[in-house]
């Protein structure tokens, strides 16, 4: 499925906005990103597999709350810094 | 040739001098916009360049360099606790505050201090790292750190190893003040006899004190000096009585600060960098007029060095690893401010000059020649 990696993740993608990824869950989405891209996914999921305060990931569009969320064969997995100030 | 290496809030800056310290150039930003809480080259090869990095949305890690900046390799493991059990939440790396290079004869070993409080260590280079359970899992954990943060998170904010033995290291914490261990990190004991903590409600814990930053004598490592959140200390091992010889400081200035630098070749001598700790702690130079002050006599008497410095309307605030020497003779001194600022003295602050303006907020600074 197609992954919408932000900014502040495509140093990790070469450049890259858009690649994709293979899984059942979103645990095994962001670990089959991470063989492909090594280091990204610590940069927005700790060592307790909490996704980090100033990360949102999107699986169709819903706010995944953990790493558990079924990732439906197709859909797409939006990731999202979400962060204010200066 | 003398290397600054600068880590700001906003990402990290290379100065190099090839004229004796007078003029720089700069090169820079790498990793604009990261939180670079500190840039360290190792001092036994000269070449390692270790990083602590973390953003804003993103979690930290650790960068490594061995071309001195130019091409940078991220740590495949950085400092990360281990899953927690079935019961537990488990604890989370926020970011790296402090890299300590390890002993002389631990070629490639590098430690690294954390918030929370914890150690980890690498012995790649700062390729991987690998949690310090002797104090990660300390059975006093809970009560040394007990989770009472700083505007940063709560701060291992120091590790120093004694130039005379691998396994003899003292820590600083922001709320439970100096421990010491001498087997190597398995064991640690509280050292703050002496050091007050004027928030707690007992003045003179056994812990429990903010330790800012100490400065353990690289050529008599019995000589300990610390500024702490409440005042500026000294102790001689094997003592376990810390003396408070910012007493001596004029009363008008106080003894607040965030760092002590030494000179590695008089055990007497230190400077501070004291800031305005009255009132509501705005933590900026006293009255507006920026100073180090130097002792050369172990803290019994303490000398104002503001050669050059702005003499009014200059509010300097100035952490704990933005006051730093080069180690060299005569030792030069690099004052980084959080207005993004760098002063410099090749004089031993006898006189001082502006090198740099206009960088982000600046979190550390390490003067070396290479």
């Amino acid at each position: 499925m197609n992954i919408l990696v932000p900014n502040q993740l495509q140093a990790y993608t070469g450049g890259q906005s858009r690649v994709t990824a293979d899984g059942g869950t979103l645990a095994e989405v962001l670990a089959d990103l991470d063989t492909n891209y090594p280091g990204i996914r610590f940069r927005m999921i700790d060592e307790q597999d909490r996704i980090r305060e100033h990360i949102r990931i999107f699986v169709a569009g819903e706010n995944a709350a953990s790493l558990d969320v079924p990732v439906p064969r197709g859909v797409e997995v939006q990731i999202v810094g979400a962060l204010s100030g200066g | 040739m003398h290397h600054l290496f600068v880590g700001t809030r906003k990402g990290a800056w290379i100065f190099t001098s090839t004229d004796g310290r007078k003029a720089w150039s700069v090169d820079g930003p790498h990793y604009l916009g990261s939180i670079i809480n500190h840039l360290v080259l190792d001092p036994r090869d000269r070449q390692t360049l270790v990083m602590a990095s973390s953003a804003g949305h993103l979690g930290p890690t650790i960068m490594t360099s061995r071309d001195l900046g130019k091409t940078w390799s991220e740590s495949s493991q950085p400092p990360a606790f281990p899953k927690a059990n079935e019961k537990g939440e488990g604890r989370s790396v926020s970011h790296t505050f402090w890299l300590a290079p390890g002993h002389e004869s631990e070629p490639g070993v590098w430690w690294a201090g954390t918030s929370p409080p914890a150690i980890f260590r690498s012995e790649d280079n700062g390729a991987t790292w690998e949690p310090v359970n002797g104090w990660n899992q300390h059975p006093m954990y809970d009560k040394w750190c007990p989770n009472a943060p700083t505007p940063d998170g709560e701060l291992l904010a120091q590790i120093s190893i004694c130039s005379d033995d691998k396994n003899h290291m003292y820590i600083c914490t922001s709320s439970g003040g100096v421990f010491e261990t001498t087997d190597y990190a398995e064991t640690w004991a509280p050292l703050n006899k002496g050091v007050e903590a004027n928030f707690l409600p007992d003045p003179y814990p056994e812990y429990g004190q903010d330790a800012h930053q100490i400065a353990v004598h690289p050529k008599d490592p019995t000589r300990i000096y610390q500024q702490n959140h409440c005042g500026i200390y000294r102790i001689d091992r094997p003592g376990d009585r810390w003396t408070r010889i910012g007493e001596n400081m004029p009363k008008e200035v106080g003894d607040i600060g965030f760092s002590v630098v030494v000179d590695p070749r008089e055990i007497d001598t230190a400077w501070v960098w004291p800031m305005d700790g009255t009132d509501v702690w705005p933590r900026t130079s006293p009255g507006g007029r920026p100073a180090a002050y130097r002792t050369r006599d172990g803290g019994r008497s303490w000398e104002r060095q503001d050669n050059g410095f702005p003499t009014e309307q200059g509010w300097f605030t100035v952490k704990r690893q933005a006051f730093v020497g080069d180690g060299l003779d005569p030792v030069g001194l690099y004052v980084g401010t959080t207005g993004g600022e760098i002063w410099s003295s090749v004089d031993g602050g006898e006189s001082w000059s502006n090198l740099v303006r206009h960088l982000p907020e600046i979190y550390s600074l390490q003067a070396i020649e290479v």
